[in-house]
């Protein structure tokens, strides 16, 4: 009996991978998505995996590239580590996977290019190319950039440049503190800060320049105390994750009255962790929940609606990540474009491309493969129904543009000088 | 001036919640010489707990019914788990405690998924409660304040004054003893761990809204509070106080200072060159060294007086 139930089951099983291997006709084309699925960054990591998953099933759906074959993407854990990317980097090309994207850390995304940059050089019939999300260190699209990494964020200079463009109308503001992390993004948004405001405003003064380290304050209340005591109008932090959370939570507590310039206030899992804390942040992004309201584009509401219901655990993790659908699609027409899925030709064919979102042209700088698209300050308020019509996370808080920077205006000039094979 | 009131205010409140955090853990530390691994896994719990039960019944019952669980979840931890490994001595209970803290979290992330909770303070307590200087002071952190000094006061009357608390107190020094004279010490064991893991419930009830209620939560915290009662010396109740608002103190004044070793230095005329040796190192300030001064408190302390502040057993 129990043998012939074990002959039963395998019997079956061959059938099975006999009929799917045969009922597509053409492989699909994978991604490997290499960013943390466990560990402390675990959910900022699944809920990336998911806006991805989002897109090549819609791609897919609608008749996927090169004329019927669909994407794929394929998840590897890196615990957000640079060590450990470069394993799962391994796993992915020994499958065969010639296309990876990662965002979340540009520690890792530096060995990430250098590894890819390597691997291409020694296996140039079988080069693998690297589509950024995330991270956002200016070098990897200045003096380290290379032909086979593209990013699709706007790096830490463009997005300093929208927040020293906002404080510079703002004539009130004459004292300027910034808080970041101890480590070479912190460090990156904290020079990038400096040398901008000076040559925008000489007359501000830095009134604080401080470094905590990454992930280890659990009471930011003494750094609120001391932002309050130098009397700084404004802040600029690129903190994210927990050291943003926490930070909130601290300012709305002591009743600090500084307007606050963040990266990431509305970052995944920030929003739900401050609550009412979110209220006056100031954020810089590429895409807001109530852009659509603002812009009058009910599409983007819709395509924000389906996510949300498939996706978004009833607005706990709502869509974030604009950027990934303008990715997605200019992916498609890359393919599109090369006739091919061979890598090469679809670098050559991303290059200088020029692509149309719901909030305008955006370009893939054919120099430097940075992309080049719309930013929005928005300020985190209560929702009201009307122009703040939806909220992050559940929060009540939503946020509201206060000033576009076009994507002509967000370009910084380039010290890139890249090979091409 | 508003800094330092301000700052010793913000020291006090941290203190006492890393207290509430680090009683249970010295006592059950110092009672049955485990160091529990799972001890910041039962704050998390606690956090959790609170803010499902909120959901239903509001904060002030979560108050009340999540340490409580905690409690008896703590219990039967040690009474199914700890008991039954206990024969194979210390390094099997280290490694229950270590397997639990796991399974503790994988479970958290099973049940309430990977993304930060939005576990806020109830608006009755969401106000601000005086105005120092230009600062607000929120009541919910004279709350907290109230709760931890109220968690002290019963738990010191408790271990000095019943006699429950001197079997308690005896066993922490001679199990044995205590044994002989014939009181149940696994029965105390139970209390103690079950005690020991509602106080660290409580503190996630209170710290969860607070700080955050996310699956790290347990690790951002779970290391200072072993500071703690190395500093504080094992199984002592006051040691901990001190080491907890010392920790506390030190953390949040740190951050206020910015010189560094080049200041040092300056003060002697000394001047270092454009290049100079280990680059890093000079510039940093002492505010960076603040989450940094209780490891190095607990490495001078374990070099100069391993028993701690108060403790009285040196192994």
């Amino acid at each position: 009996m129990k043998l012939k139930n074990m002959l039963l089951f395998l019997l079956g099983t061959v059938v099975c991978l006999v009929f799917s291997n045969s009922a597509f006709s053409a492989d699909p084309i994978r991604i490997a998505y290499i960013d943390p699925l466990s560990g402390a960054f675990g959910d900022v990591g699944d809920a990336g995996h998911k806006h991805f998953k989002f897109m090549a099933d819609k791609i897919n759906s609608e008749g996927g590239v090169l004329g019927g074959i669909q994407l794929e993407i394929v998840p590897f854990d890196n615990k957000i580590s640079a060590k450990e990317s470069l394993v799962q980097l391994k796993h992915a090309i020994d499958q065969g996977i010639r296309f990876i994207t990662q965002g979340n850390g540009s520690s890792v995304a530096g060995a990430l290019i250098e590894a890819v940059k390597k691997h291409n050089k020694r296996n140039p019939d079988k080069t693998v190319l690297y589509f950024n999300y995330a991270a956002v260190t200016p070098a990897f699209t200045q003096e380290k950039c290379d032909f086979w990494h593209f990013r699709f964020d706007a790096h830490v200079d463009m997005k300093m440049q929208a927040i020293t463009d906002a404080i510079k109308k703002t004539p009130s503001i004459n004292k300027v503190y910034l808080i970041d992390q101890d480590y070479v993004f912190g460090h990156a948004v904290s020079a990038a800060a400096k040398k901008m405001l000076k040559e925008k405003r000489p007359d501000i003064e830095i009134v604080g320049d401080t470094f905590h380290p990454i992930g280890k304050v659990k009471d930011f209340s003494p750094y609120v105390a001391k932002i309050k005591k130098s009397g700084a109008q404004a802040v600029i932090t690129g903190n994210w994750g927990a050291d943003m959370s926490l930070l909130g939570k601290s300012v709305k507590e002591s009743g600090l009255d500084a307007a606050f310039y963040t990266f990431y206030a509305g970052g995944l899992g920030t929003p739900s962790t401050m609550g009412s804390a979110m209220n006056g942040l100031r954020q810089v992004t590429e895409w807001h929940d109530n852009l659509s309201v603002e812009e009058d584009r009910p599409g983007d509401a819709e395509f924000r609606m389906s996510y949300n219901e498939k996706f978004g655990e009833g607005g706990k993790v709502p869509w974030y990540y604009g950027r990934i659908r303008t990715m997605m699609e200019m992916l498609v027409k890359a393919f599109n474009k090369a006739g091919s899925a061979d890598p090469k030709a679809v670098a050559y064919a991303m290059e200088g491309m020029e692509h149309t979102t719901y909030y305008g042209k955006v370009v893939m700088g054919a120099k430097d493969h940075q992309l080049l698209q719309p930013l929005y300050i928005s300020r985190f308020t209560k929702t009201d129904g009307k122009m703040v019509k939806y909220d992050r996370e559940n929060t009540g808080f939503g946020p509201t543009t206060e000033a576009k920077t076009q994507t002509m205006d967000t370009a910084t000039p380039s010290s890139c000088n890249m090979k091409r094979p | 001036m508003e800094f330092y009131v301000i700052s010793l205010l913000n020291s006090l409140v941290f203190g006492m919640l890393l207290f509430m955090l680090s009683s249970g853990l010295t006592l059950i530390f110092g009672m049955m010489g485990v160091l529990n691994f799972a001890h910041a896994s039962f704050y998390m719990l606690g956090a959790y707990f609170a803010f499902q039960i909120s959901q239903f019944a509001g904060f002030w019952t979560a108050l009340v019914i999540a340490p409580i669980l905690i409690g008896l979840l703590g219990a039967a931890v040690e009474r199914f788990g700890l008991r039954t490994v206990h024969k194979h001595g210390h390094v099997a209970e280290l490694l229950f405690t270590f397997g639990l803290a796991f399974m503790i979290e994988e479970l958290i992330l099973l049940i309430w998924g990977r993304v930060a909770l939005n576990y806020q303070v109830p608006s009755s307590l969401d106000f601000t409660i005086f105005r120092l200087f230009e600062s607000d002071f929120p009541v919910y952190r004279l709350f907290m304040l109230a709760i931890s000094v109220f968690i002290f006061v019963v738990l010191y009357l408790l271990l000095t004054k019943t006699r429950t608390g001197i079997i308690i107190q005896a066993s922490l020094t001679h199990p044995e003893g205590v044994g002989m004279l014939g009181h149940n010490v696994p029965r105390i064991f139970m209390l103690v761990f079950g005690g020991g893991s509602a106080l660290a419930g409580l503190a996630g009830v209170i710290g969860g809204n607070y700080l955050m209620t996310s699956p790290s939560m347990a690790i951002l915290l779970g290391p200072i509070v072993f500071v703690v009662i190395v500093i504080g010396g094992m199984g002592s109740l006051t040691g901990a106080l001190i080491a907890s608002l010392l920790i506390a103190t030190l953390q949040t004044f740190a951050v206020g200072y910015d010189y560094s070793l080049i200041d040092l230095l300056a003060v002697f005329n000394i001047e270092l060159g454009p290049e100079p040796w280990f680059p890093d190192l000079w510039r940093i300030k002492v505010e960076n060294t603040g989450p940094l001064l209780p490891y190095l408190l607990m490495v001078i302390m374990l070099i100069l007086r391993p028993k701690g502040i108060m403790g009285e057993r040196e192994s």
